[in-house]
C-alpha cells in the first residue's frame, strides 16, 4: 500500500522555550527547531511498514517554510521514497493543515494517513482529525498499537480510561501516540542518500486552498510563578487558611 | 538545552567562524553540503544524548573487571556502540572506497566531541579503533588495508595503539617488544605492553593492535623500531577468522577517571605464538606513529576541551536552577533566595569556564580544519604555511585545552559546592575523566619541550613567524573596529612580547637544559596569546551575525572575549618576565633538597 506521513518543523523538545518580551509569541531566533517527536512515530511506523513488506511506498509531507526541508530530508533518511514539500513562510493553523493535507491525500490516493497525534509547539491536537473529517474518513487517533489486514486496520489507542481497540476501514487516518515505537537513530548513509530523494514543492496557492486565520492569539506569557507554600502548625489553622482564600 | 556542547555555539564554530561549508567546493567532499553536515551532526547529537550519555554515571561506577579469563563490561557499552556502528559513525571521515562517509576532519572531530562529551568511557572504543584504522590508511599496504582496516570500519573489529611498556612510557626509545622474522614474511612478536586502552573485551569479533616493536638486530633508540599490525585472533587470507594469536591479557589498569575504557597490561607472544606484520618500512614505526600523532594531539585537546565544556553546561543550568542567598545588600530573611547565578562571583566562575572552554574548542576545530586545507585544499602553494601553523599550534592545541579545561570542571565543581563534590552529579567525574588529558598523548610538559625545543627553533623559527603574522594580521585587521580596537592592540602587544621573549630565550641556545628549563612557562605564554587571538576572531565572526536576533549569544561572545584579554591575557607578563630572565628556580634545585 501507499502510505502518507506528514511531519512538522517544531522547536526541538529539548529547548526551553521563552516567551518573546512583548507577549507576541515565542523566541524562535536561533532555536534549534526538528521533526516533531510524535511525527517521528509515525515516520517509524511507515518505514517499518516498508521494512516488513505491508508498504511499497512512503511518502512524507510537510508544510512550512523553507527551511522545513531539513524535516524532509529526515524524513527521507529515515526510509521515505520521496516528499512534498508545501512552502509557506505564514503560521498555519490546523483547519488550513488539513486541509492542505486532505488535498494532497486526493491527490496521491493513499492508503493511510499517518501523523503524530499532535505537534509539541501549540499541541493543538486537531490536523488528524480534522483531516479525516475533511475526507469523510475514519480515523484512529492516539495508536499505540497498528495491525493491518486486508483493507482493515486494527488500532489499539490510548485513551483515558486504558486502552481501546477499533477497527477501522482503510483508507483511514491515524494519528500515532508515544508508545507505539521508538523511532531509530538516522543511519548517516541514508542521510547522504536522502539528498539524492525527490522533493515536490509547491505552495498552497498551488494547492487552491486559501489560507484562513480562523485563530487570533491575543497574547503569550509563560505561566505564573508558583508562589512558596506556608508552614502551618496543625489542622485548624490549615482550614481557618483555606477558609480565609475560599478554597473550603 | 544540550548538557555536551551548546549547538549554536557548534553551529557558530564550524560555519560562521571556520567556514566550513567552503570545503565543499572541495573535490574531495563535492558529495557534501552543509544541510548534510549539520544533518549528521544532529544525528550525532541524538546518538550521544540517547545511547551514551544515559550510562555514563553507571559505566564510570561499575568500570570493566578481569576474572582471570574474560573481560566483564556492562551491557549498555555493547548497545550504544552496537547503535554507533550501525548508524555508520565509524566510518566518518574515512574515503569512500574502504566504506567510509568522506567527511572532513573537521566535521569529524566535531561529531566525535559530542560522544566524548556525552561519555568518554564507551567512546574510547570507537575512537581508539578508527585511531589504528586511520594509521593502516595512512602506512598500511593495500592487502593490510582490506584485512584489518575495513573491518575496523565496518565495525566488525576493534583497534589498539601499542606503544608503551612498563619500563617505556614517555621515552619510547626505551621499548623492548622485539619482532623476529619467519621465513613466511611475518614476525615473531615477544614483549609486554602498558596502558594499552580497550586492549581485551568482547565487543567486538576482534581486535586489530597496532605495536611498536623492535626487528631483532635492528639499532638501539628510536630509529630501530617498527610498526606491526597484530590481531587479537589471526585472520585468514579470505577474511575469516583463524586460532588466536598468543597474546594475554595479564591485568588491569585502575584509572581515577576514563573508567570504561578498560585499560591493559598485555602480554605478547607468552607462548612463542604471536604473529605480527609489518606495517611500513623496518625502523620507520616512530615515523609512522609520528604521522598521526598531530591528529592525536588534536583530538586530546578537542576531548580537553568538550569535557570542559560539558562541565561548564551542566554548572550553568545548575546556577539558573538553585536558588541560594540574596543580593547583597537584601537583608530581609523573607525575600526570595535568587538562583545562585545572580551571584557575581559566580558568574566569574561560569565566565572563567566559557571564555576557557569556548576558546579551547575554537582552536581545536581550527587545527582541524588546517588538517583538513592540508590533505584535500585545493590551495597547493599554500602547504608549507599550513604545515607550519599546524605544526606550532598542534603541542598548543593539545597541552593549553588539556590545563584549562581541568579548570573549567574544577570551576564547575565549585559553582556546584557540595553538590559537586558529590558523585550524584556529573561534574566530579567529568573532572576525573578530563584529569587523563594533560598527561596522555605526550604528557604537556613534552608538549612544552616539543614546542620549545623542536617547532619554535626548526627552520630559522619559521613556523613561529607564519603564525606571529597570522596573529598580527587578524589584530591589524580588528584595529579599524573601533568596538575591538582595545583588544587588537593587546593582542599586538602580545605579539611583541612573544617575540621578545623568543629572541632572548635563543639567548640559551647552546645550553639546552637552560633553554628548556622553562618551557612549560612559554607554552602557557604563547597559549594565552593564541586564545586571545581565537577570541577575538570568534568576536569578529559574531559581529557579522544578526545583532537582533541574535543579540544574547553575541553579546556572550563579546563578553567572554573581554573577560579573557582583561583577567587572562595579561597573565603573560609575568611569565614573559620569568623567561626572559631565564629564572633558574626549577633549574638550579637539586634532587637533594627536596
Amino acid at each position: 500500500m501507499k502510505v502518507m506521513v506528514s511531519v512538522k518543523r517544531v522547536v526541538d523538545y529539548n529547548v526551553r522555550i521563552q516567551v518573546k518580551g512583548d507577549g507576541s509569541g515565542v523566541n524562535l531566533d536561533g532555536v534549534k527547531m526538528s521533526m516533531n517527536p510524535f511525527d517521528e512515530i509515525a515516520m517509524e511506523q511507515a518505514v517499518q511498514m516498508k521494512d516488513a513488506g505491508t508498504a511499497e511506498e512512503v511518502i512524507a509531507v510537510t508544510i512550512g517554510p523553507a527551511k522545513a526541508e531539513e524535516q524532509l530530508r529526515s524524513a527521507l533518511a529515515f526510509g521515505a521514497d520521496r516528499a512534498i514539500h508545501v512552502k509557506t513562510d505564514e503560521e498555519i493553523q490546523p483547519l488550513t493543515a488539513a486541509r492542505i493535507l486532505a488535498k494532497l491525500f486526493e491527490k496521491e490516493q493513499p492508503k493511510v494517513l499517518l501523523t503524530g497525534k499532535q505537534a509539541i509547539d501549540d499541541d493543538a491536537n486537531q490536523t488528524g482529525q480534522m483531516t479525516a473529517a475533511l475526507l469523510d474518513l475514519p480515523q484512529a487517533t492516539f495508536a499505540s498499537a497498528i495491525e493491518f489486514d486486508g483493507d482493515k486496520a486494527k488500532v489499539t489507542r490510548e485513551v483515558d480510561s486504558g486502552l481501546e481497540t477499533i477497527e477501522v476501514d482503510l483508507p483511514a487516518v491515524i494519528t500515532t501516540d508515544l508508545r507505539l515505537n521508538e523511532p531509530r537513530y538516522l543511519k548517516l548513509p541514508d542521510i547522504m542518500k536522502a539528498k539524492k530523494k525527490p522533493i515536490d514543492a509547491m505552495s498552497v496557492e498551488d494547492l487552491g486552498i486559501e489560507e484562513a486565520v480562523k485563530l487570533n492569539v491575543t497574547k503569550t506569557a509563560p505561566p505564573p510563578e508558583r508562589e512558596p507554600g506556608v508552614m502551618v502548625e496543625d489542622v485548624n489553622e490549615l482550614v481557618s487558611k483555606m477558609k480565609d482564600k475560599g478554597l473550603v | 538545552m544540550s548538557l555536551l556542547i551548546n549547538p549554536r555555539d557548534l553551529n557558530f564554530l564550524l560555519y560562521d567562524l571556520l567556514e566550513v561549508e567552503s570545503f565543499c567546493d572541495w573535490s574531495a567532499f563535492g558529495e557534501h553540503d552543509r544541510a548534510t553536515f549539520e544533518a549528521v551532526i544532529d544525528a550525532a547529537y541524538r546518538l550521544a544524548e540517547d545511547g551514551f550519555a544515559g550510562h555514563a554515571a553507571r559505566l564510570d561506577a561499575n568500570e570493566p573487571t578481569f576474572d582471570g579469563e574474560r573481560v566483564h563490561i556492562i551491557p549498555e557499552v555493547a548497545e550504544a556502540l552496537a547503535a554507533y556502528i550501525d548508524s555508520g559513525f565509524m566510518g566518518t571521515a574515512f574515503p569512500a572506497e574502504y566504506g567510509g562517509l568522506q567527511m572532513p576532519y573537521t566535521v569529524s572531530q566535531a561529531i566525535a566531541s559530542l560522544f566524548t562529551a556525552a561519555n568518554i568511557g564507551t567512546a574510547g572504543y570507537p575512537f581508539l579503533t578508527t585511531a589504528a584504522a586511520n594509521l593502516l590508511r595512512v602506512v598500511g599496504s593495500e592487502a593490510q588495508k582490506q584485512r584489518y582496516m575495513v573491518p575496523m570500519i565496518e565495525g566488525r573489529f576493534f583497534g589498539t595503539m601499542c606503544l608503551s611498556e612498563p619500563q617505556a612510557g614517555s621515552s619510547l626509545g626505551d621499548i623492548r617488544t622485539r619482532a623476529a622474522p619467519q621465513d613466511d614474511g611475518s614476525y615473531r612478536i615477544v614483549g609486554n605492553k602498558m596502558w594499552i586502552s580497550a586492549g581485551e573485551h568482547e565487543l567486538s569479533e576482534n581486535i586489530v593492535h597496532m605495536v611498536l616493536a623492535r626487528i631483532d638486530g635492528a639499532s638501539a633508540g628510536t630509529r630501530g623500531i617498527s610498526l606491526f599490525v597484530v590481531p587479537k585472533v589471526r585472520v585468514n587470507e579470505d577474511g575469516s577468522l583463524g586460532p588466536g594469536n598468543d597474546i594475554r591479557l595479564a591485568g588491569l589498569n585502575h584509572k581515577m577517571g576514563y573508567r570504561g575504557t578498560v585499560n591493559t597490561v598485555l602480554n605478547f607472544g607468552d607462548n612463542g605464538a604471536c604473529e605480527g606484520f609489518l606495517v611500513g618500512e623496518p625502523g620507520r614505526g616512530l615515523a609512522g606513529m609520528f604521522h598521526m600523532m598531530n591528529e592525536a594531539r588534536i583530538a586530546v585537546g578537542m576531548g580537553a576541551s568538550v569535557l570542559g565544556y560539558s562541565g561548564y553546561l551542566h554548572s550553568l543550568a545548575y546556577a539558573r536552577e538553585r536558588p541560594q542567598g540574596r543580593p547583597p545588600g537584601q537583608a530581609d530573611p523573607e525575600s526570595r533566595p535568587v538562583p545562585i547565578i545572580e551571584h557575581a562571583d559566580v558568574r566569574r566562575m561560569l565566565l572563567t569556564q566559557k571564555a576557557y572552554v569556548e576558546g579551547a574548542l575554537s582552536l581545536c576545530l581550527y587545527c582541524a580544519t588546517l588538517v583538513d586545507r592540508l590533505e584535500h585544499g585545493p590551495d597547493v602553494d599554500d602547504r608549507r604555511r599550513l604545515r607550519d601553523l599546524l605544526d606550532i599550534l598542534t603541542p598548543i592545541a593539545k597541552a593549553w585545552p588539556s590545563e584549562y579545561g581541568l579548570k573549567a570542571n574544577d570551576l564547575g565543581i565549585q559553582v556546584l559546592g557540595g553538590y559537586g563534590y558529590t558523585r550524584e552529579y556529573p561534574l566530579e567525574r567529568l573532572y576525573r575523566d578530563n584529569r587523563l588529558n594533560p598527561i596522555h598523548e605526550g604528557t604537556n610538559g613534552i608538549q612544552a619541550i616539543d614546542l620549545l625545543g623542536r617547532k619554535v627553533t626548526m627552520n630559522q623559527g619559521r613556523a613561529l613567524q607564519v603564525l606571529l603574522r597570522e596573529i598580527r594580521g587578524t589584530a591589524d585587521r580588528a584595529a579599524a573596529d573601533t568596538r575591538i580596537e582595545d583588544h587588537a592592540r593587546a593582542l599586538g602587544a602580545a605579539v611583541d612580547t612573544v617575540e621578545q621573549v623568543t629572541e632572548a630565550l635563543r639567548e640559551a641556545a647552546d645550553e639546552p637544559a637552560r633553554y628548556l628549563a622553562n618551557a612549560s612557562l612559554y607554552l602557557d605564554l604563547l597559549g594565552r596569546v593564541v586564545i586571545a587571538w581565537m577570541w577575538l576572531r570568534q568576536v569578529q565572526a559574531a559581529q557579522r551575525l544578526d545583532q537582533t536576533t541574535e543579540a544574547d549569544f553575541v553579546a556572550g561572545k563579546r563578553q567572554a572575549c573581554q573577560f579573557f584579554f582583561r583577567r587572562e591575557l595579561p597573565a603573560i607578563e609575568p611569565l614573559a618576565a620569568l623567561l626572559i630572565e631565564h629564572d633558574d628556580s626549577a633549574l638550579a634545585m637539586q634532587a637533594r633538597w627536596f
